[in-house]
């Protein structure tokens, strides 16, 4: 006898709940398995001084977008945001969205 | 079996268009008969066959299902009830396209909840009964005229329903075909289900299967009904 | 309890063989679907992911960065500041930092160029990061640059200076390392001609954390041309780096809930006729209304679930396991030294419920709704017809 469509589809989501269970647990293993590394990159960062994770290398403003003021980004370019990818992904820090900037 | 006392429905009630579909039939349907109800279009034959099958509620009067009274049931049991007694054959079959002729008989009783492997033994023994073996995964637009009818036949079956209700089965069928269809008739008959019809075909009307004729004319009946 | 489970096996069997009538637009519907999931899930989980990230990795980062604004342009901060700043009450010590940007000609590739105190000794010797030992020149095979290699640079005069490199730091750092090339201050002066007496901008240590803020604005009444940048910025910043309300994110996900809309559009306008004559025939054969109504919840509940699940572990692949590959070409632009990292994954029960309930619930809600009217059909309606 065939397999009935609502026994197949089932199956798929059964599959489905059992891979994102699957996910849930990588990302505790991987925790814990990167917490060397973590801690390695925090060492790091704190005995250089850093203040920005390297996403990119296009603009400063999004290389190091906590240390950006609002004119950053047209110091390298009138146009900028327009002609710099990163910054269509990366969005405005916090700090310099117009109530913040007051401060 | 079936009893229906001073049954009147009347569709639109209270607009302007309101229409008597059936004025004050009184009826009684004997188990493992084959009843034919004749009559011209319009004369209310298919609003009775909805009634005395459970499909509406008459406006007025009662009707009786052995000795359980339909018309004060609640909309859910009487859908059961409806389901479990009683299986209809249309005017048009009335089949679902793109779908299987298999899966098309076993549709009435998927709500029932009954097992699968038993709703397809039984689908596969109609098809077979019926001379349709073998044609369970054809799609039901490839079927033809009579192998359509024999699957809508099949399809009333599957709940195993003590009663039959066919509307104008013969209407799209030639002789052949009809004739046929009777000869299903009889067999059925002879299982002890008991078949209502509604047709104006002479074809159905001089069947030999046929045990009584009750003439409807204007929603009334004309010949052949009782006082229940 | 048996009979209410094969009830709806049945009627999911029904539905499915109902929704492969229509395998084509089905399966399209399904597709941009499952897009729509995976742009939002890839979002999603690639924020939390850094968010977590950041938190973790930066939590030790200066309590205060001073700059320097002249003329709405960031100027080099002068380090007699540096006196006048350590007396403010409250600050434990202060220190300038000489930074800046090197643009490497021959590769194309930008360096964040940092003066280190433990080079001073080591004038010649530079320490570089991951992305900086993949440099390579248009016409020179590929080779990671090691210890003992030598990088050419560029010095103020238009001279070149070679420097040699003495370690390259590990590539589980690349996310904060990957452009760094650290030198030591002779070299970093000379390759800028910086001027002495300045600093690209200050460190500042705080002895209370809660007092940043106040230290803060005493620097900025201090020096009027100054500007701080909190330890609180910085981590808000990546709080928020990928929200989605960044501008190709919006542009993309519009497009592809268009596309969803226009493909959902007749389910939401109500049922077609074909569909209601179907649902007639059903009830005329003994299916209840409630019975149709889960038909119909299946119908969307079916494609829904199955766009979820796939969208979501898509997404999962794409974010951790090719590092958001569709992304990078956003993120890397026109720049020519990318990171290369591994985030470790974040997903959480919290987040995937959001999503399901954004995505799932509307579209099965819209298959069902429409269909209502049409349930509640008579049975008699078909025969009479």
């Amino acid at each position: 006898m065939p397999a009935r469509n609502a026994d197949l589809f089932a199956a798929f989501l059964a599959l489905g709940v059992l891979l994102v269970g699957l996910m849930l647990v990588d990302t505790a293993l991987s925790r814990r398995l990167d917490e060397a590394a973590t801690r390695q990159r925090r060492a790091i960062v704190t005995t250089l001084t850093l203040t920005d994770l390297c996403l990119t290398t296009e603009t400063r403003s999004t290389r190091h977008p906590s240390l950006a003021d609002l004119h950053t980004p047209f110091q390298d370019h009138p146009l900028a945001l327009d002609r710099f990818p990163s910054g269509s992904l990366m969005v405005l820090p916090p700090h310099l969205r117009p109530r913040e900037e007051a401060r | 079996m079936i009893r229906l006392v001073d049954v009147s429905k009347v569709y639109n009630a209270g607009r302007d268009n309101a229409f008597v579909a059936v004025d004050g039939v009184s009826l009684t349907i004997a188990a493992g008969t084959v009843t034919a109800l004749q009559g011209p279009s319009g004369s209310g034959k298919t609003t009775l066959l909805c009634l005395a099958g459970c499909m509406a509620r008459p406006s007025s009067g009662r009707i009786f299902l052995e000795d359980t009274e339909l018309t004060s049931l609640p909309e859910r049991f009487l859908t059961d009830i409806r389901r479990r007694t009683f299986g209809f054959v249309f005017q048009r079959f009335n089949l679902i396209k793109g779908v299987s002729v298999l899966e098309n008989v076993m549709l009435p009783a998927y709500p029932t909840g009954e097992p699968h492997a038993v709703v397809r033994q039984r689908a596969l023994a109609l098809l077979d009964l019926l001379g349709l073996a073998g044609k369970g995964s054809a799609r039901v637009e490839w079927l033809s005229g009579g192998e359509a009818q024999r699957t809508a036949i099949a399809r009333a079956l599957i709940n195993t329903p003590a009663v039959l209700i066919a509307d104008e089965p013969t209407a799209h069928l030639d002789t052949t075909l009809s004739r046929e269809f009777m000869d299903s008739m009889g067999r059925l008959k002879a299982r002890g289900t008991t078949i209502l019809i509604a047709s104006h075909d002479p074809l159905v009307r001089d069947a030999p299967v046929i045990d009584r004729i009750v003439e409807m004319r204007d929603g009334r009946l004309v010949a052949g009904g009782e006082q229940g | 309890m048996r009979r209410a489970l094969e009830r709806q096996r049945h009627i999911l069997d029904f539905t499915l063989s109902s929704l492969a009538r229509r395998r084509g637009r089905n399966l399209a519907l399904l597709i941009v679907y499952t897009l729509v999931v995976f742009l939002l899930a890839s979002v999603l989980f690639l924020a939390a992911a850094l968010k977590r990230e950041a938190a973790l990795v930066l939590a030790d980062t200066p309590d205060l960065i001073v700059q320097r604004l002249t003329a709405g342009r960031q100027d080099l901060v002068p380090i007699r500041y540096v006196e006048s700043i350590a007396r403010i009450r409250g600050v434990q010590a202060v220190e300038p930092r000489l930074w800046g940007y090197y643009f490497d000609s021959l590769s194309g590739a930008t360096y964040t160029l940092m003066v280190s105190a433990a080079l001073a000794d080591h004038p010649g010797a530079i320490l570089i990061g991951g992305g900086v030992s993949r440099r390579s020149e248009p016409g020179e095979p590929a080779r990671p640059l090691g210890k003992g290699d030598v990088l050419p640079f560029k010095d103020a005069d238009g001279g070149v200076l070679p420097l040699r490199v003495q370690g390259v730091f590990p590539a589980a750092s690349e996310l904060v390392t990957a452009d760094l090339v650290l030198v030591s201050a002779t070299d970093f002066r000379r390759l800028f001609a910086f001027p002495d007496g300045q600093a690209t901008d200050l460190v500042v240590r705080v002895r209370n954390a809660r007092e940043r803020a106040t230290v803060a604005a005493k620097i900025s009444r201090l020096h009027p041309d100054s500007r701080p940048v909190l330890r609180d910025d910085i981590l808000r910043t990546y709080e928020a780096v990928f929200d989605w309300r960044g501008g190709v994110i919006v542009l993309v996900l519009a497009g592809a809930l268009l596309a969803f809309v226009i493909l959902a559009w007749d389910k939401a306008t109500g049922l077609s006729a074909e569909e209601r004559r179907e649902i007639g025939i059903l009830k005329a054969i003994g299916w209840e209304t409630s019975d149709v109504l889960l038909m119909k919840f299946w119908e969307g509940a079916a494609v829904s679930l199955c766009a979820f699940f796939l969208g979501v572990f898509l997404a999962y692949l794409h974010v951790f396991f090719t590092s958001s590959l569709l992304f990078e070409p956003f993120l890397k632009g026109w720049s020519v030294l990318y990171p290369r990292f591994r985030l470790t994954p974040q997903v959480q029960l919290g987040q995937l419920a959001v999503l399901f309930v954004l995505t799932v619930v509307p579209y099965t809600v819209a298959t069902i709704v429409p269909s209502w009217r049409s349930a509640t059909i008579d049975p008699d309606t078909v025969m009479r017809r």
